[in-house]
């Protein structure tokens, strides 16, 4: 065994601890009540100059999810003139076929008259214990009608069908999703009309 | 050696040889040589000895079932630089043998005993030629082409039941129970004891016990459940009093089979598979394989995304060092306050990442020709903020209370000592190599992507123990931080991709290799493509599963104490080890 003296490792080691532990009343009393519990005190700790208190104290406070964020697809519908829901989905099937785990299951709706294909999906299942979260089918669908969510509290009772989200659970608004992704939807919008007008 | 074989090595291998030992490749896509298999050993010791390819880096097979044989391929490299050398032998499926490697190269033990687990080929000479990943009843070798998964649904994705008319199945219903495993005939699982595990013990070096005291050989098995060994892995370690006699390593507790997984797949679907093979450096996986697919299909990546690119793996470089560095004091039994500590850097890294890609560690960032979207002025500008101010200022701190304190020296110096011979011929890569004394980092030995524009320093040890790992670390870290600087004075504007992405891809039929010098070692994937929309084979080049190799030579005559903390400096992350 070589002859060191231990001693001073720890208690230069101990003295980092008290440093840390020290800084945070530093810290806390240069910033005041602010600090914690705030939008700003939340974002003052992440910043790349921040000492002190490192950790979020969940779910009193939240960490600001970025827009590009993704948990699990939902399909996204428009508000009609007289209250319908206008789903985008035209049953194309490009998110089933890109789906990475194949996790979704579309069943393409028939004319009820001429029993042809019709562009609206007659059920739109997705199990979401299979989804891994990869945003393909947001990234890859050609009308902006599937779309990643930012709701991550998804803990249930039971697992099994409950987790099998059916067309009436995968529908949200496009107010909603305009209102998780700002920047992205408006530039969506925008494309949209522009290629409306050659048409009209 | 002669001076001129050094210089122009390969271009005229067939002339130096007799004619019926090799021919050059001439399938279309495909390059390096075709070696008789009576030739091979004579050919590897002529290629090693003579022509200086001293470092294996891969070992793999390819099952070509329409043609009818099995191909396995080698990738040998120089560690002074270079290309690669490319050598294969085809052998008829019915007869799949051979010959090891083993004696030329040791770090071919632990790849050619997946290829025995997983494709079934025998390798002559290999001494222990157990199943790796695989459990020890499992029966066939399920990367055969004609073997078939319980709940096997088709050969490729997307399954046609997915659409028009998709009806979900609920896979827990139509499990019976327990039977998602194929047993062998005769197998009664409740009475079965598994033989591997006493094999296992035999194949353990043995000592004389000593008659004196009276004392005797012991066993011990840490793990699969243990603290140290950061995650489900286990080492069958042979003890005299505390002292290490031997060591085996035992994986595969979080296998899936990413790679059957990865041929019924297309090849944009692999993209986010790659994220869950080292979770810790999810970037750098995605670079890998974003360059293994680019490189058959030939896009150009515009200016800017190769900027970013190197951005995010560098990134990912200085996280998983700082991640590697925190745990190795837990190891050192400096519990969590440390690794708590440098994880700080870590959480704003990832910050930065779920900004871009939308996830913290599951980035699937990467495209075939690209990347998924820009870099905002304000994530550059919080990137700024990262390598000109927080990082060196915590770095330095690291620096001045770690690097010359007693404990983590007296633990640290002269344990686990890999000579630069033995960590060349046993393959390890990344910083274990480097601390060794080689300086063997791919950016700079085969330059990949833009890294060739980057000024930045190979960072070596001398002693090749594990203070020298950590001090490698921590002086790769400031490399990085130095590289990034350089991508952000010069990111130029312009477009992240070329063109609209389809969502399938055409690939042309043909191999490739891509790699690059991950944060754990060289990363790379084997790629196999017939021309259709999934690759014919997959295969990842793994580095600290081939790292893991070296953990047996390092830790005899070590204390058993001291495992852990070898284990820990190797950094192994079992995602990517059992694949």
């Amino acid at each position: 065994m070589k002859n060191f003296s231990y001693r001073f490792g720890v208690i230069r080691g101990l003295g980092v601890t008290l440093s840390h532990f020290f800084q945070t009343y530093i810290t806390d009393i240069k910033k005041g009540r602010k600090h914690y519990g705030t939008v700003e005190g939340i974002e003052d700790r992440r910043q790349a100059d921040t000492d002190g208190i490192f950790t979020i104290q969940y779910p009193e406070e939240r960490l600001p999810l970025p827009e590009e964020f993704r948990v699990l697809p939902f399909l996204v519908y428009d508000d009609g003139e007289n209250g319908e829901k206008i789903l985008r989905c035209t049953a194309c099937g490009i998110c089933a076929k890109v789906c990475p785990p194949q996790c979704i299951w579309i069943n393409r709706a028939a004319d009820p008259v001429t029993g042809k294909p019709s562009p609206h999906p007659a059920d739109f299942n997705i199990d979401m214990d299979i989804c891994m979260n990869c945003g393909f089918c947001a990234e890859y669908c050609p009308f902006d009608a599937i779309k990643m969510d930012h709701d991550f509290e998804l803990s249930s009772l039971d697992r099994g069908e409950t987790h099998l989200y059916n067309l009436e659970k995968l529908m949200k608004s496009a107010t909603y999703y305009a209102s998780i992704h700002p920047t992205a939807a408006a530039l969506e919008d925008a494309a949209r009309a522009e290629k409306a007008k050659p048409k009209a | 050696m002669t001076e001129e074989m050094l210089i122009n090595p390969i271009e005229k291998l067939t002339e130096q040889f007799p004619a019926d030992w090799l021919k050059a490749d001439e399938r279309s896509g495909y390059s390096g040589y075709i070696v008789q298999r009576e030739h091979l050993l004579e050919f590897a010791r002529t290629m090693r000895d003579d022509y200086g390819f001293d470092y294996l880096s891969m070992v793999t097979a390819a099952d070509y079932l329409e043609e009818g044989f099995f191909e396995v391929v080698y990738y040998a490299y120089k560690t002074i630089g270079g290309p690669a050398l490319v050598y294969k032998v085809q052998i008829p499926r019915t007869d799949a043998v051979v010959p090891s490697l083993i004696g030329l190269y040791p770090g071919a033990d632990f790849q050619e005993r997946e290829v025995w687990d997983l494709l079934g080929i025998r390798f002559d000479g290999h001494p222990d030629l157990r199943r790796i990943l695989m459990w020890e009843g499992f029966e066939g070798h399920p990367l055969r082409k004609d073997w078939k998964e319980p709940f096997f649904e088709e050969d490729v994705k997307p399954y046609k039941s997915r659409w028009p008319e998709g009806k979900p199945v609920f896979i827990d219903k139509e499990n019976p129970f327990d039977d998602n495993v194929q047993y062998p005939e005769g197998f009664d699982p409740d009475h079965w004891t598994p033989d591997q595990d006493t094999l296992l013990y035999a194949g353990l070096v043995k000592k004389a016990s000593n008659e004196e005291f009276k004392t005797d050989q012991l066993v011990v098995n840490m793990g699969p459940q243990h603290p140290s060994t950061h995650g489900v892995f286990r080492m069958v370690v042979s003890l005299e009093g505390e002292t290490i006699i031997d060591l085996k390593p035992v994986m595969g507790y979080l296998h899936r089979n990413h790679e059957k997984i990865a041929e019924r797949n297309t090849f944009l679907q692999n993209m986010p598979f790659t994220d869950r093979l080292d979770y810790i450096t999810s970037m750098s996986n995605n670079f890998a394989y974003a360059l293994a697919v680019e490189k058959l299909m030939g896009v150009q990546v515009p200016e800017r995304a190769d900027y970013i690119r190197v951005m995010m793996a560098e990134l990912t470089r200085i996280m998983n060092h700082y991640f590697a560095t925190g745990f190795l004091l837990n190891d050192l039994g400096a519990y969590f306050t440390p690794s708590l500590y440098s994880i700080e850097e870590r959480e704003l890294i990832l910050d930065i990442f779920e900004e871009v890609s939308g996830s913290r560690m599951m980035c699937n960032y990467f495209r075939f020709g690209g990347v998924v979207r820009d870099v905002s002025d304000h994530i550059l500008k919080k990137i700024h903020d990262l390598v000109y101010d927080r990082l060196p200022r915590k770095l330095e701190s690291l620096d001045a209370y770690l690097t010359n304190n007693e404990i983590l020296r007296s633990r640290c110096e002269g344990v686990g000592v890999l000579t630069a011979e033995q960590a060349i011929a046993l393959s390890a890569a990344g910083p274990i190599l480097r601390a060794s004394g080689v300086p063997y980092d791919v950016r700079r030995a085969d330059p990949y992507s833009i890294y060739d524009r980057f000024d930045f320093d190979v960072v070596t040890g001398n002693h090749g123990d594990i203070y020298d790992r950590y001090l490698v670390r921590v002086e790769e870290i400031r490399q990085s931080i130095r590289i990034i600087k350089q991508v952000l004075r010069d990111i130029p504007a312009g477009p992240i991709m070329t063109g609209k992405p389809p969502y399938q891809v055409r690939v042309p039929a043909g191999e490739s290799y891509g790699r690059v010098e991950g944060p754990k070692g060289e990363m790379g994937f084997y790629i196999v493509s017939n021309g259709k929309p999934n690759p014919a084979r997959y295969h990842v080049r793994a580095p600290t599963f081939i790292n893991l190799t070296s953990l047996a030579p390092m830790s005899r005559g070590e204390k058993v104490a001291d495992v852990v903390v070898i284990l820990g400096a190797i950094d192994i992350v079992l995602g990517e080890v059992d694949r």
